[in-house]
């Protein structure tokens, strides 16, 4: 595995294998000394080109915690508000020999692109509206490692499923470890032509949020992307909420083992109500710490074997 | 370190070394020198290394435990973060760390492989037990010793020294990995 760009180029074997080491290296964030030397001498860029708290963070504790040099650029205070081109921009970073190159941009691809532009490993830490692989990739490992495994099992991803890479990533993911999806999103912020996107035989989609909440193994909430719309996708905030919020009252539908999840940040009130955030069975914070173990382990998988292996 | 039984050098010449008699009373003698080393079993904590030296370490607490009466600590690890060699093999597979319950703080770990050879693998174990905590005292109990080190490392207790040339194969079969119990030199 040289690249990270899609959860496309990852095989149920490979998943599995990232999962295994993953879970080694959750064990690792309970030690004192939260250090392995794997990647000694290694450099990881982060560069993002949108602002992100939780991808950014963690890439940058993942990257350190396996001793690499973890050095991060944003698009404001670079040269890339100079107006630089992303090529520029991306090529001069290499130029100072880094290994590895974590990239999040609002255009759908950049990974891909930079990735033909340079000798380090890319890992797409999401681009525009298009992947997000790593999240997915860390939403499936709290889910198996919570459900036992994800065969067979009934996923509802539910909210602005229009903006998010985060979906496109997950469905992927989850039907190669053969859960069941149902993608449930009023109309407007269904993709068009979605029912295309999964080949599984298990993957739907629905209007009626409480349809299916009671069939429903494991709930993963979506933010609603208010800072992608251009126009109105709903009428209003609290119209979103009756219609496909998590709320209070739907949150007593959902059996009280039915883990729930969200890939932050939050919109509270919007698209999950306090209650069903802060319940018992939500995930939302196991996945932050999920998050950091998977990050590891890619930046394991990519960045420590020999260089003509990758 | 273990090849699949079938496995020959060209002269096909395969020998084998320890059965699995030989394997249970070596591993039965490190059991005791174990126990006159160290008169509070309570402080012992044994380490098995991935991937045959961790039903060895089982094994031997067992053997401790039928003659203390009190159980022993044992747990597994994992020392691939730490290898010297990463960078010049494809990604190597991790396996997983468990360390027993209260740590190996002023405890005395007893490390346990199945070969020594280069020592490479116990100054990678070295060097995770630091990252863990601080024993009063590291110990190395191996099924065996084939000579060739490559860094000042000896080990404590050794079921069979077994000289051999560079270029020849010891392998190691453990009943849980390998389903038979022996040593071969190739």
């Amino acid at each position: 595995m040289k690249h990270l760009l899609s959860v496309d180029d990852l095989d149920v074997d490979t998943i599995q294998e990232i999962f295994s080491t993953a879970a080694d290296m959750h064990d690792v964030q309970s030690r004192s000394v939260k250090k392995l030397p794997a990647l000694r001498g290694r450099t990881v860029v982060n560069m993002f080109f949108e602002d992100s708290t939780r991808t950014r963070s963690s890439f940058e504790i993942a990257g350190k915690w396996l001793s690499a040099d973890v050095i991060n650029i944003s698009a404001k205070g670079s040269s890339a508000s100079k107006g630089e081109s992303l090529r520029d921009t991306v090529l001069t970073v290499c130029a100072m020999g880094v290994d590895g190159l974590v990239i999040r941009h609002p255009a759908s691809g950049a990974a891909q692109q930079v990735s033909e532009w340079v000798d380090a490993s890319v890992v797409n830490a999401g681009d525009g509206m298009h992947e997000h692989p790593t999240q997915a990739l860390l939403d499936a490992y709290t889910l198996q490692r919570q459900l036992g495994s994800l065969e067979g099992r009934h996923v509802a991803i539910i909210g602005d499923l229009t903006h998010s890479r985060v979906f496109r990533s997950n469905i992927q993911c989850l039907t190669k470890l053969g859960a069941r999806v149902t993608a449930v999103a009023p109309p407007t912020l269904m993709p068009s032509g979605v029912t295309s996107w999964s080949a599984s035989a298990g993957f739907e989609t629905s209007y009626d949020i409480d349809e299916v909440l009671p069939h429903a193994d494991a709930v993963m909430m979506l933010r609603v992307q208010r800072e992608r719309m251009s126009g109105g996708f709903f009428p209003s905030a609290r119209e979103y909420t009756v219609g496909y919020g998590l709320t209070k009252d739907r949150l007593a539908v959902l059996g009280p083992d039915v883990p729930i999840c969200h890939p932050g940040p939050m919109n509270r009130g919007l698209e999950i109500a306090a209650d069903a955030a802060d319940a018992a069975q939500s995930l939302i914070l196991d996945q932050v710490s999920a998050g950091l173990a998977v990050r590891m382990a890619v930046l394991y998988h990519l960045l420590a074997g020999e260089e003509s292996s990758a | 370190m273990s090849e699949a039984p079938t496995d020959e050098t060209p002269d096909g010449s395969v020998r084998t070394v320890l059965d699995a008699r030989d394997v249970s009373r070596a591993l039965t003698r490190i059991a005791h020198e174990l126990l006159e080393r160290n008169r509070d079993v309570s402080d012992l904590v044994l380490l098995g290394l991935h991937t045959r030296g961790v039903p060895l370490a089982r094994r031997i607490a067992e053997r401790i435990t039928a003659v203390e009466g009190v159980p022993v600590a044992v747990g597994e690890l994992d020392v691939t973060m730490y290898r010297d060699d990463l960078r010049k093999q494809p990604t190597r597979r991790a396996h997983r760390t468990d360390i027993p319950a209260g740590g190996i703080d002023d405890r005395v770990v007893v490390l346990v492989d199945d070969v020594l050879f280069s020592g490479r693998t116990i100054r990678a174990a070295l060097d995770a037990l630091a990252d863990l905590g601080r024993p009063s005292a590291v110990r190395l109990a191996v099924l065996v010793d084939r000579g060739h080190r490559e860094l000042p490392i000896r080990a404590d207790h050794v079921g069979k020294n077994l000289p051999s040339a560079r270029s020849e194969r010891v392998s190691v079969r453990v009943a849980e990995v390998d389903g038979i119990d022996e040593v071969t030199i190739s």
